[in-house]
């Protein structure tokens, strides 16, 4: 069948719902940090598919989706960087063992 | 005569113990007598107005002197007011409170000679006088109850005066306990009464029960109430408990409250009130038959009793009896139609507060006696006095006036109230009337026993031996010779007639069968007495050894005593109603509280333990929140 | 026709990676199927007529925080944990899945205003005059993303430089 703008959109939903998954379930720091590359590029994908079925003349969809890699790789960085401060303090990187946000 | 002065009779005492306690008890401690002199001087001066007050009631038509009252207290727009009523019943019981008060705070002085607590007998005596006063001189309910409860107050403070025996500050507490039990059915009774007709004022509550606006139910509710009161002063069964155990008290006390004055204000209270009781033939017959019972009840303990004070005791309860019986009887003649109500009203009144007046002379004498012959021996026990007729001959002399008096021989006093009594008893409650009868054998029996264990024989005991008995100080020998002049006499005065009953002629009264009757039955006591105590036919241990079961529940008091205290009190108040509510109190008030404040903690704990500090849980929190948005939206969106 | 086989091998391909990513006790195993997705991502792209796009994609993501990835990998090595799943997984998964039901529920009852054409030239230029130009442009925030980027370069330093 001819693949429309709805299927784009269910696979980012998809790839959105696994990010979530790996968000909220795995422990280890780094791979919360995978999942969340995960779920910023299902949006991306979903702009570009916005972009291509949608207006295709305007350049705003495919500008956005480059603000948006910029964003995702400073905060892929600093997370990062942040990650391994504490493992430095610490020597564990497993996020349960981070509960400091309490009182 | 102005309304003043007749304030004046109940304040003079109060104003004495002003001036007693606050002026010479600090200021004089070194003349302690000062306080003699001072209520002397006011009750004095209360008796000459009370005869005063007496002769103006005599001279006028409806033997009433008008008096004006005065509000007290206005709340919204019930105005409560107070004020006074010198009347027939009132100016008779105003002269026995002031003469006998008199004479007994004369006695006094020498009685209570060299005691520490000198000064605050007197002030206590002052204010017991005042409020007596008070008592007979008020014309509502409430102003009534409040010097009520004064009497009351100043009976406790008199019995524990010496308080640091502890025999007698349980007796004072005792006292003040038992008749709080009466107080509060009177209390109750005067609410009722208000509720119901929107006054406190005695004359016009008589106006009511008469109209028969006030009627049915209430009235026998609100007359059994205010007898209640009167049952609790006056020491009738079954609150009687108290009064043998208020001996405790100095012998003057004895005497001035607990013979003639307090426990006759319940007496006083029911003449006061008998045409609300006439109005109830239930409440009227209730009267009649605890006072018929009880006469009879309390002389049964007074056959047996070793103690001088406990016998009187016994007797005065037994006596307070005969004087309910007379109301009673009368009132259930008035009740049922057999006497004309305006007449009856008064004719019960007559018969009840005849015996009063008379027997306050007595039997006030007869304690008088008991504490002059306390006074030289130093004891009350029977066991060791004897043949002390020689060594206090006026002591004797004046004991055996009042003791012929009180067992009812002619011509004397008590002869002609009891007739009085007993034929109104034989006429409307016959069953009432053989008991009375019954209770006349006995009190000539009981009295002749301590006047022959006391002054007869030879002396028994060991204090001093008889060379160093004396007679008591004229002081005391003086108030005792005046009212046997008065046991003798009082009962010629027209007392009866003036509160409106009948009148008796000298000797026309012999001529009746039934003072024949009563006659040989106190002879005949006497004679018992005399065989057994005097001449010794009889032995006391062999009759007490086969009437022994009975014997055991007279001295025993029928164990009343331990009935209301162990049981009632003990079991079923504080073990049970009190423990269940202290249960009650701890479990579900404070359980109730402390469970509010443990489910906080709880709740809190429980809510604390989502703050995990993870981040990934609040993560997942924001996306179910996230979720629950979207949901919300979209079935009410 | 041979984009229809395109992206549903693609989409395959994508899908696979991701669960593998999540799934995978091994981090290091996970890095690499990360960097795959990345790669497949970018063929999407192409399929969207996004070349500039596809190539920055490879670019950044593969060139730059792929290997960012494997470099915290390496100085964060825990080897008997590794990564395992956290308690919360059950409750994660149930959450993922509602999300991805309500997505695909307004994904597929909205009714999409889809454009006819298709768009045949290279974007590059394009992208960049939208970047660069002033009025309709994104010069503006073109300049505050560098900004943003050197925030980052002197935050990451400074959190990890020895004391």
């Amino acid at each position: 069948m001819t693949v429309g703008l709805e299927h784009f959109l269910i696979l980012s939903a998809i790839l959105f719902s696994i990010g979530l998954y790996g968000v909220l379930a795995k422990r280890n720091a780094v791979a919360i940090l995978m999942s969340i590359e995960i779920m910023l590029n299902a949006v991306n994908i979903a702009m570009v598919a916005f972009w291509h079925y949608g207006s295709p003349m305007l350049m705003t969809g495919m500008v956005f989706v480059i603000f948006i890699m910029v964003v995702a790789a400073a905060e892929a960085a600093v997370g990062l960087a942040l990650i391994i401060a504490i493992y430095r303090s610490r020597e564990s990187v497993d996020a349960e063992k981070f509960d400091l946000m309490k009182w | 005569m102005p309304p003043e002065a007749v304030l004046a009779i109940f304040l003079l005492p109060f104003f004495s113990f002003v001036i007693i306690s606050f002026i010479i008890r600090p200021f004089f401690k070194h003349r302690p007598q000062l306080s003699g002199y001072v209520i002397i001087a006011s009750i004095g001066t209360s008796l000459l107005l009370s005869i005063w007050a007496l002769i103006e009631v005599i001279g006028t038509e409806v033997n009433a002197l008008p008096m004006p009252d005065y509000e007290w207290l206005a709340i919204g727009d019930t105005a409560i007011r107070i004020g006074v009523t010198v009347d027939s019943l009132a100016a008779v019981m105003l002269i026995v409170v002031t003469s006998v008060s008199l004479l007994v705070q004369i006695y006094s002085q020498g009685y209570m000679r060299g005691d520490p607590g000198y000064s605050r007998y007197f002030a206590f005596m002052s204010l017991f006088t005042g409020s007596m006063l008070g008592l007979v001189l008020a014309d509502n309910l409430l102003f009534l109850f409040l010097f009520w409860e004064g009497v009351g107050l100043c009976s406790y403070l008199l019995i524990g005066f010496w308080f640091h025996k502890p025999e007698a500050a349980r007796a004072a507490t005792k006292a003040f306990l038992v008749t709080r039990l009466g107080d509060f059915g009177f209390l109750a009774a005067i609410l009722l009464l208000y509720a119901n007709t929107g006054t406190f004022d005695i004359g016009e509550l008589h106006q009511f029960a008469l109209a028969g606006v006030l009627g049915g139910t209430v009235l026998t509710w609100a007359a059994i109430g205010v007898f209640s009161g009167a049952v609790g002063k006056s020491a009738q069964f079954p609150l009687h408990t108290w009064l043998p155990d208020a001996m405790e008290g100095p012998t003057p006390v004895s005497a001035l409250i607990h013979a003639a004055t307090m426990v006759a204000a319940g007496v006083y209270l029911v003449a006061r009130m008998f045409p609300v009781f006439a109005s109830s033939a239930e409440a009227i017959t209730t009267v009649a038959i605890i006072g018929g019972f009880t006469a009879i009840f309390a002389a049964t303990m007074a056959l047996v009793m070793k103690d001088i004070k406990r016998v009187l005791a016994y007797s005065t309860i037994s006596q307070l009896g005969y004087m309910m019986l007379g109301l009673g009887a009368v009132g259930v003649a008035v009740s049922s139609g057999a006497i004309p109500i305006e007449h009856g009203l008064a004719l019960g009144v007559a018969v009840g507060i005849f015996h009063l007046f008379n027997h306050a002379f007595f039997k006030a004498l007869l304690f008088l006696g008991a504490g002059s012959v306390n006074h030289a021996t130093g004891t009350f026990d029977m066991k060791e006095m004897g043949g002390l007729r020689k060594a206090m001959p006026w002591t004797f002399a004046t004991f055996l006036i009042a003791s012929l008096s009180l067992a009812g021989i002619w011509p004397l006093a008590g002869f002609w109230s009891k007739e009085g009594i007993l034929t109104h008893a034989w006429e409307s409650t016959p069953i009432l009337f053989y008991l009375a009868m019954i209770t006349v054998f006995m009190t000539a029996f009981y009295m002749f026993r301590v006047v022959f264990l006391t002054f007869g024989g030879e002396y028994r005991g060991q204090s001093h031996d008889s060379h160093g008995l004396h007679e008591s100080p004229l002081v005391m020998i003086g108030p005792m010779v005046l009212l046997a002049i008065l046991s003798v006499v009082s009962g010629w005065l027209p007392i009866s007639e003036f509160l409106g009953g009948e009148s008796h002629s000298f000797f026309g009264a012999l001529s009746h069968p039934l003072a024949w009757a009563s006659l040989l039955l106190a002879g005949g006591g006497i004679l018992l007495a005399y065989a057994i105590y005097s001449k010794k036919w009889l032995s006391a241990e062999s009759l007490g050894r086969a009437f022994a079961p009975l014997y055991t529940l007279f001295s025993r008091k029928y164990w009343l005593d331990e009935l209301y205290e162990r049981v009632f009190v003990g079991r079923v108040l504080i073990g049970g109603i009190f423990a269940a509510l202290h249960w009650f109190d701890d479990h579900i008030v404070d359980g109730a509280v402390n469970g509010i404040a443990d489910g906080t903690i709880a709740a809190g704990g429980a809510i604390r333990r989502a703050q995990t500090g993870q981040l990934q849980a609040y993560g997942l929190a924001i996306f179910i929140g996230i979720l629950a948005i979207v949901a919300f939206l979209f079935i009410f969106g | 026709m041979a984009l229809e086989i395109a992206f549903w091998v693609l989409a395959a391909v994508i899908v696979g990676a991701a669960v593998a990513v999540v799934l995978l006790r091994n981090i290091f195993h996970a890095a690499l199927f990360l960097v795959l997705c990345f790669f497949t991502i970018a063929g999407i792209y192409i399929i969207l007529s996004a070349d500039f796009l596809a190539g920055a994609q490879v670019l950044i993501y593969v060139g730059a925080i792929g290997v960012l990835i494997i470099f915290a990998i390496m100085l964060t090595r825990e080897t008997q944990r590794g990564s395992p799943s956290g308690r919360l997984r059950l409750p994660a998964l149930l959450v993922g899945l509602l999300f991805l039901a309500t997505m695909v529920f307004i994904v597929v009852s909205t009714d999409w205003h889809v454009v006819a054409e298709i768009p045949t030239e290279p974007t590059t230029s394009a992208i960049a005059q939208a970047l660069f130009s002033g009025e309709e442009g994104f010069v503006l925030a073109f300049e505050i993303a560098a900004a943003l980027l050197l925030a980052a370069i002197v935050g990451a330093i400074v959190l990890v430089r020895e004391k």
